[in-house]
């Protein structure tokens, strides 16, 4: 290209005190370039894109904006010279309505009616319809998204960084987001697209730059590579796969749902309506859904964690377990890993070995009282040799530990177990592919020894890898169940909008608001 | 220049034990800028407060007769603090521990017999259930802050002595004055060592410390304990019962205070006064914390404690130093070591230049 490129990175370095995030990181984007940041989690790719919006200072290098070296001080200055960035994480007020959360981050507005206009019409200009008069807490995951979004566009930028933004999108809304971000790359903006998901990239990105251990690792422009190419510039290797055999014999019913209906306990929460599935020994269930549409709750439900009134619309091997509290769920043959780890599925300030007995107490740990160390750290060590948990020994603090190796633990700890009926939520949630793999193998593993698995995921990608049927759960709603040779992608998607055969889509079809939430090409 | 707060990557491990001794050199530092202030000869005061009152036999006797409550107590109240339950109704408990167990010694002073004293330490232990056992009840029930709770009960507990030492527990033939009869000497813990005031009630409490050691770190309600106290969510997941985790950290500090209670009447006073603890109840907190909440780190700043204890009053007698100086050095010990408690997770960084421009 001809033009000055709209941002370069020269030498970017960040050391943390444990770490060092960047590496000496270069990276050019043209004016109107949709550009890739691949790389694995932990690889250095939100230290960087901080870097660029002002959040964190880099210890070393240069930021040329437009041509033109800049120190950018703050999130503030990065949006005065027109970088907006949509974060993974939402920064949303729920008690507010859309406009107010937008005024907010806005310098200049003048008056919360013209901004409200002013919303609708770049909205639609868009693509991106919304109510600027809605509260946040009524808006699904995706329309936060579009918020956030927004309230970037609000202020015209000349470069958007997007933070895995399809994690909380159906594939329908993915390809509608896409549409939009082509848009704004035609009329000039510049946009930098961080994502793990090789297919996207190769899909939407002009360019690409491929990030490990904080190091470049290559630049490439992805319409010439393939996934497997991507991969091994991503992570060192080929991608792995699970060996996936067809299931044996259908078990017993192992854990079954019977017209479950509970009210969240959380005010913005997502309220159970009704829901009947069961899992058999031998199979795989998985429960597709955009978060926020009631994964919580159920989860809670089942593990325990919140008891139901109703004993026996929940059983386990065929028991009434609804009053029941976790530990005696357990007994009766339950292992659970929930998707917050730390502080849920693993207590920070005890070690490894320690961590063991939180659940795996009643394997002879206990006797007449008092704990058996030796059982305990056994125990320990077999599971961090068994699932690959990288860690100093089983004494060394939980919280040395990265997310991944957290994960296969606390997975590892409940599969030891062997459980009739394991729940597993975001199986591989901020795991490194390599990890994913053990995890993912290791639950199939447990199927094929006869236990039922019931998975709970965002990734459309897992659940279609490792299960043997799937459901959806949309608005507190599960679907029916359907094979997973029997469905596709798209089928599931639209099932995640609520359009499934007595899904809440249909009972709402009327409703202009809920109609345009919903609203699918 | 401005100063920034920010979270430590990687709070030392080592340093978590480090602390109280940091902080009582800390305090020991304090203290002598303070006796210097107040025109007393540093080393002189040093003497006075920390040497004199246990270079002989005699003195440590004293020591550890001041330090048996503190610790039995500190251990006790530990297991809650483990759990994050926060008993500060210690003093009340002893206080009520002391009443139960004094009645009983008022009621059998023209007898003797060996049943006595037990009695009297079970009744003292009922007594100190009883008064914690309603901080966790409305705890349990209904969500009451169990820190507001025990707190106000100490007052209800120390005036009901008062009251009853004013009125129907009087020694009759006591000139009117506000006690209980002496208890006989059946209901007086032995003396054990020749020459010193060190009687049978400081071993029950090295005893309760060492049974604390054992439940607080090899036990598995211990382990629920930590748990609950780490990460109360986790503790919900694995389905440990909070309820009863509330109940046992309340009610283990209620045990503990109610015999720490029966000890000091059947120990060093002998009868029933209106006021039967200079505070232990409250410095057995102290205590608690700068013991690391671990049994033995508890024996040994109870040692501490009730030196600062006996160095306050020497230091009344031989240097004229205020009656207050005791707090002082106590407040002084527990600011320190919350000032390093915080240091450790936490480091305080000047900003630059560049940064201020924000």
């Amino acid at each position: 290209m001809n033009t000055t490129p709209r941002l370069q990175l020269k030498g970017m370095t960040k050391i943390y005190p444990s770490v060092i995030a960047n590496d000496s990181i270069d990276m050019t984007i043209a004016p109107g370039e949709i550009h890739a940041v691949l790389g694995e989690n932990g690889a250095g790719k939100s230290t960087l894109m901080k870097a660029i919006y002002g959040v964190v200072k880099p210890d070393k290098g240069q930021i040329l904006w437009n041509g033109e070296v800049v120190s950018i001080q703050n999130p503030a200055h990065a949006r005065k010279l027109g970088i907006g960035m949509v974060f993974q994480h939402f920064s949303l007020f729920e008690t507010l309505t859309v406009t107010e959360n937008i005024a907010l981050a806005m310098d200049d507005y003048k008056s919360l009616e013209t901004l409200a206009s002013r919303i609708k019409n770049v909205s639609e200009e868009y693509g991106l319809p919304l109510d600027p008069g809605r509260l946040v807490h009524s808006l699904s995951v995706g329309l936060r998204q579009r918020v956030e979004i927004l309230r970037c566009l609000l202020q015209q930028p000349k470069l958007l960084i997007m933070d895995e933004p399809t994690s909380v999108l159906t594939p329908q809304a993915v390809r509608k987001m896409f549409e939009t971000l082509r848009r704004l790359a035609d009329e000039g903006c510049s946009i930098l697209y961080i994502s793990h998901k090789l297919d996207e990239i190769m899909e939407l990105c002009h360019s690409a730059t491929i990030i490990r251990g904080g190091r470049v690792t290559g630049y490439a422009i992805p319409a010439n590579e393939t996934a497997s190419s991507l991969a091994r510039m991503m992570i060192g290797k080929e991608l792995p796969v699970c060996s996936h055999e067809k299931p044996k014999n259908l078990g017993s019913e192992y854990l079954g749902v019977s017209n479950l209906s509970k009210s969240s306990a959380d005010q913005f929460g997502t309220n159970l309506k009704n829901i009947s599935f069961s899992v058999h020994g031998g199979e795989i269930l998985g429960i597709a859904g955009i978060s926020g549409n009631g994964q919580q709750e159920l989860l809670y439900a089942l593990s325990g964690e919140r008891p139901v009134e109703d004993n026996g619309a929940i059983t386990i091997c065929g028991d009434p377990v609804g009053h029941l509290n976790p530990d005696d769920r357990r007994n009766r043959g339950l292992g659970f890993v929930p998707e917050e780890r730390l502080g849920r599925g693993a207590v920070p300030g005890m070690s490894l070995s320690d961590n063991a007995i939180l659940t795996a107490h009643r394997h002879g740990m206990v006797k007449k009282g008092l704990l058996k160390f030796t059982k305990a750290s056994d125990f320990a060590k077999k599971c961090i040799a068994d699932f690959a948990v990288k860690c100093g020994s089983k004494d060394d603090p939980i919280t040395s530990l990265s997310g991944g190796n957290i994960q296969k633990y606390i997975t590892g700890r409940e599969i030891q177990q062997a459980p009739k009926l394991l729940i597993v939520s975001q199986p591989t949630w901020g795991v490194d592919i390599g990890a994913a793999n053990i995890i993912r193998q290791s639950m199939i593993d447990l199927r094929n020894n006869g236990s039922a698995v019931l998975v709970v995921s965002e990734e459309l990608d897992e659940l279609f890898e490792i299960c043997d049927r799937l459901i959806v759960i949309a608005e507190g709603h599960v679907s029916p169940s359907v094979p997973v040779e029997e469905t596709s992608k798209e089928e599931i998607g639209l099932w995640m909008s609520g359009m499934f055969p007595g899904g809440p889509a249909e009972a709402a079809v009327n409703e202009s608001e809920q109609g345009q939430e919903y609203h699918v090409h | 220049m401005f100063i920034k707060i920010e979270p430590r990557p990687e709070p030392s491990r080592a340093m978590k034990y480090l602390s109280p001794l940091l902080a009582a050199a800390l305090m020991l530092v304090s203290g002598l800028i303070i006796f210097t202030l107040l025109g007393k000869n540093p080393a002189s005061a040093f003497h006075a407060f920390f040497i004199e009152p246990v270079n002989d036999l005699y003195g440590i006797g004293e020591l550890f007769i001041k330090a048996s409550p503190l610790m039995l107590i500190g251990t006790g109240l530990a297991v809650g603090f483990r759990a994050s339950i926060w008993n500060i109704g210690a003093e009340g408990q002893l206080a009520i521990g002391a009443i139960l167990g004094g009645y009983i010694a008022i009621i059998f002073n023209d007898s003797s017999g060996f049943f006595i004293l037990p009695l009297m330490i079970l009744a003292g232990a009922v007594g100190g259930i009883l008064w914690a056992s309603i901080p966790a009840f409305l705890k349990t029930v209904f969500n009451a802050n169990e820190i507001l709770v025990s707190l106000m009960l100490n007052y209800v507990a120390i005036l009901l002595l008062a009251m009853l030492v004013h009125g129907p527990l009087r020694d009759p033939n006591g000139y009117g004055f506000p006690q209980s009869v002496l208890f006989a000497d059946s209901a007086i813990l032995p003396v054990l060592l020749e020459g010193t005031r060190l009687h049978l009630g400081v071993f029950l409490s090295l005893a309760g410390v060492v049974v604390g050691w054992v439940f607080l770190l090899k036990s598995f309600t211990g382990y629920q304990i930590q748990v609950a106290g780490l990460a109360q969510k986790a503790a919900t997941y694995a389905g440990y019962k909070y309820k009863k985790l509330i109940w046992i950290g309340l009610l283990s500090g209620g045990v503990t205070a109610g015999i720490a209670g029966v000890l000091e009447i059947a120990g060093p006073i002998g009868q029933l006064l209106p006021s039967v603890s200079p505070g232990y109840g409250y410095a057995a907190i102290i205590v608690a914390f700068v013991g690391r909440l671990h049994p033995g780190g508890i024996f040994l700043s109870s040692l501490l404690m009730a030196l600062l204890y006996l160095g306050g009053e020497s230091g009344q007698m031989n240097l004229d130093l205020p009656s207050a100086v005791t707090g002082i050095f106590q407040g002084l010990l527990l600011f320190y070591l919350l000032a390093a408690d915080f240091l450790i997770n936490y480091r305080i960084r000047l900003n630059t230049l560049q940064q201020e421009a924000d």
